[in-house]
This record gives C-alpha cells, sequence and structure tokens, in this order.
C-alpha cells in the first residue's frame, strides 16, 4: 500500500464473548498520544456481533470514532473472518497506523492481514513514538530481551505494530464522550472461513487472573519440593490478588500448566511485582520475567541466579518464610479495614 | 501425507552475551541450535508420516552454516531438505522471510505445512502466518495437538487459547504451528545421524526464485532496524540472610508499601 492515508490511527479492540479484553484499553491509551502527535483522529475498530455496547468504554477511554464489523461469522475470532473483515476495511480507509493487541489471537491475525494488505508488522512492541519525520518508531525486545531493536516502516502504509499487553497505560476515562458509530458492511461469506471450531474447552476459570494481564505475579519453583505445597504460593497470591504462575520445571512435571508458566517456552511477563518462590532462576526463566518493576526472590541458595535481578531477595526457608508472610500480609490488610 | 517444515538456526540465546562496550551481540563461541519450536514442528510431521506414510521436507533460509540445523532435523527422520541460502537474501524481515519461504515451497506438492510458533531470536510468530497468506492456505496458530484424516483430508487441531483450548477443523492444505507440549521430540539415533549425512539438501539461491532479486532480503522488507541498544541494566537489590521469618516479612511488607504495592496506612498511624 503506497504513502496516501487518511488521518488515522486504528486500535483493533479485542473482545471474547462481548467483554473486551485489558489491553484494548491500553492500546487506546497509546494510541491517543500517537494521534495527538500527529493531530489525527483515534478509531475503534470492534469486531464480533452484537457488540454496539462495547462503544461506550471505547469511547470513554480515548476513542474518537468507533469502526463496528459486525457479522453472526465474526462472533468468535477465526484468522480468516478476522484478517478479510479487517484487511477490507484497511484498503478502503487506509489508516496510518493500525495496534493490535500481542494477545494470542492478536498474534495470529495481525500477520496474516499485514501480508494480505502488504506492509511491515512489528511483533509485541513494549513502546511506540512517532519520530520527527512524523514515523512510527516502534521498540522491542530480541534476543529475549538481551537486546532492545527501534523499528520503523519508511514506505508501506499502514504501519502496523501489535503491542505487549500490561505495559502501555490506559487514560482516564471520560464517560461523558459521545460514542461515534460507523457501521461498516461486512462481506465475510461461510465459504470464506476454512477453518471451523468443533468445541471450546475452557480450562481457566474466567474470575483467575492471567499471568499476562495481572499486576502482581507469585511464581513458585522446584524449591517447593512437591506439588501439595503449591497451596502456600495460592494462598498467598490470593492475599495479594495476584496471578500464580511457575519455573518450567514444575510446568514439565505437571503441577501447573502451560498457560502459567513464566519463561522462554512459557509467558513473557512485566509485572508491577514479580515473587519467585524456590525458583533458582535459570535464564530460560530470567527472560520471561527480567523487566518485572519489583522482583521479590526466595531461596534457600545464596548462590541462586535469580538473586541477581532481584529487588529484594531473602535467603531463607520458603516453608517457614511464605506462611510469614502471607499472615502478616491478612494481618496488614485485615487492620487496615 | 507431503509434510514441509519450516525451520530456523537460531543462536543459543541463553548463551549470548553483550558487549560491555560496543553494547553489540557477542556471537564468537556462541552454539547455534535448532530453533526449539521447530524441534516440535520436526517432530510431529515425523509422526504423522510414521501414522499415514508420505514424505517430510523440512526447508530453511539461512547462511551457510544454517545446514547444521538441517542435517538434525534429517537425522531425527526428515527424508530431505532444502537449503535457501543466499546473500540476496541476508537481513530479511518476517514478510521477506515468509515471501522467499513462500516462493521456494510453492514449487513443491504440501498437504501439511509445519512451522515452530515462534523462534527464540526474534520471538515474533508471525512468519507461520504471514507464509500461510502468501500461500493462501487456511492456518492454526498455536497447536497442542494434531490428527490427521488423510481419507477425508482433514485435519483436527487442539489450538491454545487465553481460556484454555479450541478444537479445530480445517481442510487440507493446512498451515500450522507448533508449541510446547505438542510432543516430547526424540534425540537423533547413532543410524539417524549416519542416514542424515546421504540425505539429499537441494541449496537454492536467489536467482533460482526470481529475475528481480531485490524483492528479498533487506531490499525486500518493508520494516528497517533504526538502531539496536542494550536495555538499562537493573538497579542492585538488596538479599538479607532470614533468621527470623517475621523480621524478614516485616521488611518485606516495608518494602512493599514504600513502592505503593500494598498500603499500610493504618497501620502506621501513631497508636
Amino acid at each position: 500500500m503506497s504513502q496516501e492515508t487518511t488521518k488515522e490511527v486504528w486500535a483493533i479492540s479485542e473482545q471474547h464473548e462481548g467483554k473486551l479484553r485489558p489491553v484494548s484499553f491500553e492500546l487506546l491509551g497509546i494510541g491517543k498520544k500517537l494521534s495527538e502527535k500527529l493531530g489525527e483522529e483515534l478509531a475503534a475498530v470492534l469486531i464480533g456481533n452484537n457488540v454496539s455496547d462495547l462503544a461506550k468504554p471505547l469511547t470513554a477511554y480515548g476513542a474518537d470514532k468507533v469502526y463496528l464489523l459486525e457479522d453472526e461469522l465474526l462472533r468468535r475470532y477465526t484468522p480468516d473472518g478476522y484478517t478479510k473483515a479487517l484487511s477490507e476495511l484497511i484498503s478502503n480507509k487506509k489508516p496510518s497506523i493500525v495496534l493490535f493487541g500481542a494477545t494470542i489471537n492478536g498474534r495470529e491475525f495481525a500477520p496474516r492481514v499485514a501480508a494480505r494488505v502488504q506492509t511491515g508488522l512489528t511483533a509485541d512492541c513494549t513502546g511506540l513514538d512517532i519520530d520527527d519525520e512524523g514515523r512510527l518508531v516502534q521498540i522491542r525486545p530480541a534476543f529475549g530481551g538481551k537486546l532492545m531493536a527501534m523499528i520503523v516502516c519508511p514506505q508501506k502504509r499502514p504501519q502496523m505494530a501489535s503491542v505487549r499487553p500490561n505495559v502501555m497505560k490506559k487514560t482516564d476515562p471520560d464517560w461523558s464522550r459521545k460514542p461515534k458509530i460507523e457501521r461498516v458492511d461486512v462481506n465475510v461469506g461461510p465459504e470464506g472461513i476454512r477453518t471451523k471450531i468443533l468445541d471450546i474447552v475452557k480450562e481457566v476459570n474466567p474470575e483467575t487472573i492471567k499471568v499476562e494481564e495481572a499486576r502482581i505475579i507469585v511464581s513458585g519453583g522446584r524449591g517447593l519440593g512437591s506439588p501439595e505445597n503449591l497451596k502456600m504460593i495460592e494462598d498467598l497470591a490470593q492475599v495479594l490478588g495476584a496471578a500464580v504462575g511457575g519455573s518450567r520445571a514444575i510446568v514439565d512435571a505437571g503441577w501447573l500448566p502451560h498457560h502459567q508458566q513464566i519463561g522462554q517456552t512459557g509467558k513473557t511477563v512485566a509485572p508491577r511485582l514479580y515473587m519467585a518462590i524456590g525458583i533458582s532462576g535459570a535464564i530460560q526463566h530470567l527472560v520471561g520475567m527480567q523487566t518485572s518493576d519489583i522482583i521479590i526472590a526466595i531461596n534457600k541458595d545464596p548462590e541462586a541466579p535469580i538473586f541477581k535481578v532481584a529487588t529484594f531477595g531473602i535467603v531463607g526457608d520458603l516453608f517457614q518464610l511464605v506462611p510469614a508472610i502471607t499472615e502478616s500480609l491478612r494481618k496488614a490488610i485485615a487492620k487496615k479495614n | 501425507m507431503k509434510i514441509v517444515v519450516c525451520v530456523k538456526q537460531v543462536p543459543d540465546v541463553i548463551e549470548l552475551k553483550i558487549d560491555p562496550v560496543t553494547h553489540t551481540l557477542i556471537r564468537e563461541g556462541v552454539p547455534s541450535i535448532l530453533n526449539p519450536f521447530d524441534e516440535f514442528a520436526v517432530e510431529e510431521a515425523i509422526r504423522i508420516k510414521e501414522k499415514h506414510g508420505g514424505e517430510v521436507v523440512v526447508v530453511t533460509m539461512g547462511p551457510q552454516q544454517a545446514r547444521e540445523a538441517l542435517l538434525k532435523c534429517l537425522a531425527m527422520g526428515a527424508d530431505r531438505a532444502i537449503h535457501l541460502t543466499d546473500r540476496a537474501f541476508a537481513g530479511a524481515d518476517t514478510w521477506a522471510t515468509s515471501y522467499t519461504l513462500a516462493q521456494a515451497i510453492k514449487r513443491l506438492e504440501y498437504d501439511i505445512i509445519f512451522c515452530g510458533k515462534q523462534a527464540i531470536d526474534g520471538d515474533t510468530a508471525q512468519v507461520g502466518p504471514e507464509l500461510a497468506e502468501h500461500l493462501r492456505i487456511p492456518q492454526i496458530a498455536g497447536v497442542k495437538k494434531v490428527e490427521v484424516d488423510p481419507k477425508n483430508r482433514k485435519v483436527i487441531a487442539h489450538r491454545e487459547t487465553d481460556e484454555g483450548y479450541e478444537i479445530v477443523e480445517s481442510n487440507l492444505p493446512v498451515l500450522l504451528t507448533a508449541i510446547k507440549g505438542l510432543n516430547e521430540p526424540r534425540i537423533p539415533s547413532i543410524m539417524g545421524i549416519l542416514s542424515a549425512k546421504k540425505k539429499e539438501i537441494k541449496v537454492i539461491t536467489a536467482a533460482d526464485l526470481a529475475d528481480d532479486t531485490s524483492v528479498f532480503g533487506l531490499k525486500g522488507s518493508p520494516t528497517q532496524v533504526l538502531k539496536v541498544f542494550t536495555p538499562e541494566p537493573r538497579a542492585r537489590g538488596v538479599v538479607i540472610q532470614s533468621r527470623d521469618p517475621n523480621e524478614a516479612a516485616r521488611q518485606l511488607l516495608e518494602l512493599l508499601a514504600s513502592r505503593r504495592i500494598i498500603s499500610l496506612e493504618k497501620e502506621m498511624e501513631p497508636q
């Protein structure tokens, strides 16, 4: 696609069963900053069916307008359906920038869209800005976070990026803003969707906090000794309102499901607080969590590499320490209330 | 089943160090490995072949030494390999990489294309879906179980989602990307390693794929890396020895309160 664009920055708003994912608001937060720098409008693109109610929160959190793409065939995400709907809209409207959440679905269909509209795409960005030439500057980690790369898309438009969840700040909502909805005709026929969802298996309680969206994560490792002791981690996480994660060792041992694994072959996270309990800190684990704001490590081995990245480390017996910490937190919170 | 597996040779990220002066990667002495996610893809392709018959062809794009990664796949049990290697391919972003792979693969017969979900050096997870789009075939990304039905020319795959997984069906041909949990990759046997040396590795250059080679590599890439830099090193933290768990817990709570993770305001009030 050529350089000719309309003056719009787009945030692809991901909804699941009628609920917006948190990253959708974060995209509007960063999208607002970029669009203001460019003097352009910020549009949310909402794909689904019977989701027009969501235009109100999207507007409150910064969208100047909402493109609404509704069809029964778009009720649930499919790569073919979502790629077709969005690619056609991009070709018609020619936005300057398109931002996706780097979620499981976002990272599956954003590249498909990029290949179809023949433009560049930068994955899992942790920083975005506009340079003096008005280009989108995209910052992302590579080599397990050992290097950061600064990337631009000089010729092709739109400039597309997926953005890591839990990194960008959302703005304070303004509920007085009235949604400006533009309904878009969707031409997705059943023959255009080549993968068929036969069944949906939910393994995660919808109330459970996901590690990639959590403000606090409490993770356990081999030092826990046996799966029953995971209960200590869960109790601490509950008091803190935290998600539970784990090292590869305990996921491979079957104590925790793979979607809770933190590290190279699991999830990369950067919460406000990361607590590593009984985790020695193999580099495969560190690459998945070392950009967390505060890291607390508890381990009996003073030489454990986890202490090199810890903000606060306690060398000691986790079986004594964790219950003591959980109990003090409980008391502190009870006292406050 | 004709199965094509796309693989990448990557530096063992674990061993990588940063030059403290130039802030660039020190590549010397860092072992190169077959991308771990691609191992799951190769293993699954071989298992499908063992069950249903057919052929497994591995394809890589990379410098001369990437041949080692192909040899490993052949030793695991792949039948033959294709090595896309040319200076014109260098510096490719995901768009140009997937485009180049597509130009080579569209000359082959295939029912299934397997990729690892992502490579551990770039971590983009973009080449698989972009390749599927260039070839105009359906995709299922992030699969942890695959069943092939050759008679009806279908696959049924378990695709990881944020909530669990979906059971997804697709007609062949299809592109699948593999995640951890799909299988336990085999370690090549001595016989496998010996037989790998006799298997075909076909070398393809840019001129074999297009008259105008500016569509490949850096020139064919929509995105450009302006610069690379090392992230700010973490500030050195405090490590204490715990003699009294309650005292350690008290210090920890103080830290959490000072960083506004928890609030202890009422407790701080004078009695």
